[in-house]
C-alpha cells in the first residue's frame, strides 16, 4: 500500500477503497450467519473493526466486498476469518493473584459441596480450565469436580482438548503458576516435546470441552463457579445484558463468578446480585 | 480556537517524566478526557497512583464499557488493549499485542480518532518502539491536532521519529513546550 492510499479511518479501510458500493459489517456480518451459523451481531463493533481491518491489510483484500466474495467461495478461507474474528488470546494463571486468591477464598467452600460443578464460559483455547484443573487438583478436590470449559469457536475447542501447550508461553505460564501459589512446578504437569509441550492427562481428565453459544445456547447445568474472564469485553450491552442472566439463572446460591481484571459488574444491572470478595479482583460472591 | 474534545497520549521509554510534567500543567477546569497509554511491565498498575500525586484531577484505570468523562484521566490497564467506542465510553481487548505492546498506543490513537476526528490532540511521546506513529498518522489524516516530542530531547528517539518519517505533526516540541502547549490547547487557546 503506497503512503497516500493509507486509509483514514477504521470504517473507510471497509468501504472497498472509497468505491463505496461494499457492504457495510451489518450486512458482512449477516452473510458470515449465512455462511456458518454463526452470529456475530452481539460483538462490540470496535473490536470487530479492528480485527476486520487487520485482516484485510493482511490478506491484500480491498474491503468487505470482496471479503464477502472469498469466504463464500472458499470454506476453508470462511473458516480462517471465523477464527480471526473470535479468537481470545489466553494465558495459564492470568492474574495469579486472581488465582491466589480463588484457592484461598473459594476453594474451601467448594469442599462443601459433594459434586463442584464449573463452568469456564468462552474458554478459548482452554487455558483457563487447566489452570483451574491443576489448583484443583494440588488442593485434592479435583476427583470429585466437573469442569465445563465452552467456546462458540469450533477450532479453538479442538486445542482446548488437547492439552498442548505452545513452547513459547511455557516461562510465562510458569511464572504465573507460581505467583498463583503453585505448591509444586508447572512443568510436573506437562511433557515437553520439540514442537509443543503436552499436559498430562490427567489435568484434562475431568474437563469436558464443548460447543456453546453465549449469544444464542441456554444454560446446561447449575455451577457453583463461572469463569467468563476477558470475554464479555467483546460483547454489546444487550449481549452482556443476555449473558449475566443467563449466569444469573445457572449459578447456585452462593456461588462464585469470576470476570477479567479490568471488567466490572460495576455498569451492569446484575450488579446488586453479587458481591465483590475483594476489591482488587473482580471474583464475585452471588448473594441474591 | 475551539476547544479539544478529547486528548490521547503514548510513550514507551522515557515518557514517564514528560508524562508527569504534562500531567502537573492540565488545568483543573480541564473540559475533556485525557487518556493515555504508556509500555510499562505488564505486572506494573501503579502509574494511576504515580500521576494522582502531580494533579487534582482524577486520575484512574479505565475500565471496559466505562464512559469517557471530561476532566478525568484514563490509565489504559496492564496486558488489555484499549479502544474508544462510538458512544464515547472505552471498550477492552486482549487481542494479539500491536508492536509487541498490549495495550498498544496505535490502537486507542486509531479508534479515538474515529470518534472525535477534528476534535482530538494526539501526543506522542519518548518511546523504543515504532507504536504509535501510524495511529497519530491517522489523527493527523482527520484533522485532529498532532504534537511530537522532540526526537532530541527525547530518552528514546524511536517512537518520535517514527511518526516523523510518516507525516508533518502539527507540532514538534521538547517536554516543557508539550506541557505549556498542551495546557494552552485544552483552554482553547492559541499554544
Amino acid at each position: 500500500m503506497m503512503p497516500e492510499e493509507q486509509p483514514t479511518s477504521t470504517f473507510a479501510v471497509m468501504a472497498d477503497n472509497g468505491r463505496g458500493a461494499g457492504p457495510d459489517l451489518h450486512q458482512f456480518l449477516d452473510r458470515l450467519f449465512d455462511l456458518s451459523g454463526v452470529d456475530l451481531s452481539g460483538y462490540s463493533k470496535r473490536a470487530l473493526l479492528r480485527r476486520l481491518r487487520s485482516l484485510l491489510s493482511g490478506e491484500g483484500l480491498s474491503g468487505l466486498g470482496e471479503l464477502c466474495e472469498r469466504i463464500g467461495n472458499d470454506p476453508r478461507f470462511l473458516a480462517h476469518v471465523l477464527d480471526r474474528l473470535m479468537l481470545r488470546v489466553t494465558t495459564m494463571f492470568r492474574d495469579p493473584s486472581f488465582f491466589r486468591l480463588f484457592r484461598d477464598r473459594v476453594v474451601p467452600l467448594l469442599r462443601t459441596y459433594p459434586y463442584p460443578r464449573l463452568w469456564v464460559a468462552g474458554c478459548s483455547t482452554g487455558q483457563e480450565a487447566y489452570s483451574l484443573a491443576i489448583v484443583l487438583r494440588e488442593e485434592g478436590l479435583y476427583d470429585r469436580c466437573r469442569i465445563y470449559a465452552t467456546d462458540l469457536n469450533e477450532a479453538v475447542l479442538e486445542k482446548a482438548r488437547s492439552g498442548v501447550l505452545p513452547l513459547v508461553a511455557l516461562d510465562e505460564y510458569e511464572q504465573n503458576y507460581r505467583a498463583a501459589g503453585g505448591i509444586r512446578a508447572l512443568s510436573d504437569y506437562y511433557v515437553r516435546g520439540e514442537t509443543s509441550a503436552v499436559l498430562d492427562p490427567a489435568v484434562l481428565d475431568r474437563i469436558a470441552v464443548f460447543r456453546h453459544d453465549l449469544a444464542r445456547d441456554a444454560s446446561f447445568n447449575e455451577f457453583h463457579v463461572i469463569f467468563c474472564r476477558n470475554v464479555l469485553m467483546y460483547f454489546d450491552e444487550a449481549l452482556r445484558y443476555r449473558v449475566h442472566q443467563l449466569f444469573s439463572d445457572s449459578l447456585v446460591r452462593l456461588g462464585f463468578l469470576g470476570l477479567g481484571q479490568s471488567e466490572s459488574l460495576h455498569l451492569s444491572r446484575h450488579e446488586s446480585q453479587y458481591e465483590l470478595l475483594s476489591r482488587r479482583h473482580r471474583l464475585y460472591r452471588r448473594v441474591g | 480556537m475551539p476547544v479539544p474534545r478529547a486528548v490521547v497520549i503514548g510513550g514507551s521509554a522515557g515518557a514517564l517524566e514528560v508524562l508527569r510534567m504534562i500531567v502537573r500543567e492540565l488545568p483543573q477546569s480541564l473540559s475533556c478526557p485525557v487518556v493515555i497509554v504508556i509500555h510499562l511491565p505488564s505486572h506494573s498498575s501503579g502509574l494511576a497512583e504515580l500521576l494522582g500525586v502531580d494533579t487534582p484531577l482524577t486520575v484512574k484505570q479505565a475500565e471496559d464499557k466505562e464512559p469517557m468523562v471530561a476532566g478525568t484521566i484514563y490509565i489504559a490497564p496492564p496486558s488489555y488493549h484499549l479502544l474508544v467506542e462510538a458512544q464515547r465510553s472505552f471498550a477492552l481487548s486482549v487481542d494479539p499485542p500491536v508492536h509487541f505492546s498490549r495495550p498498544s498506543i496505535d490502537v486507542l490513537f486509531e479508534t479515538a480518532s474515529d470518534v472525535y476526528g477534528a476534535g482530538l490532540i494526539g501526543v506522542l511521546l519518548s518511546g523504543a518502539s515504532e507504536d504509535g506513529a501510524a495511529g497519530l498518522q491517522e489523527i493527523h489524516a482527520a484533522g485532529g491536532t498532532t504534537i511530537v516530542q522532540s526526537p532530541l530531547s527525547a530518552e528514546v528517539a524511536i517512537m518520535p521519529a517514527a511518526a516523523l518519517a510518516l507525516f508533518e505533526p502539527t507540532y514538534v516540541w521538547s517536554p516543557n513546550d508539550i506541557a505549556s502547549g498542551l495546557m494552552s490547547l485544552v483552554s482553547g487557546r492559541s499554544p
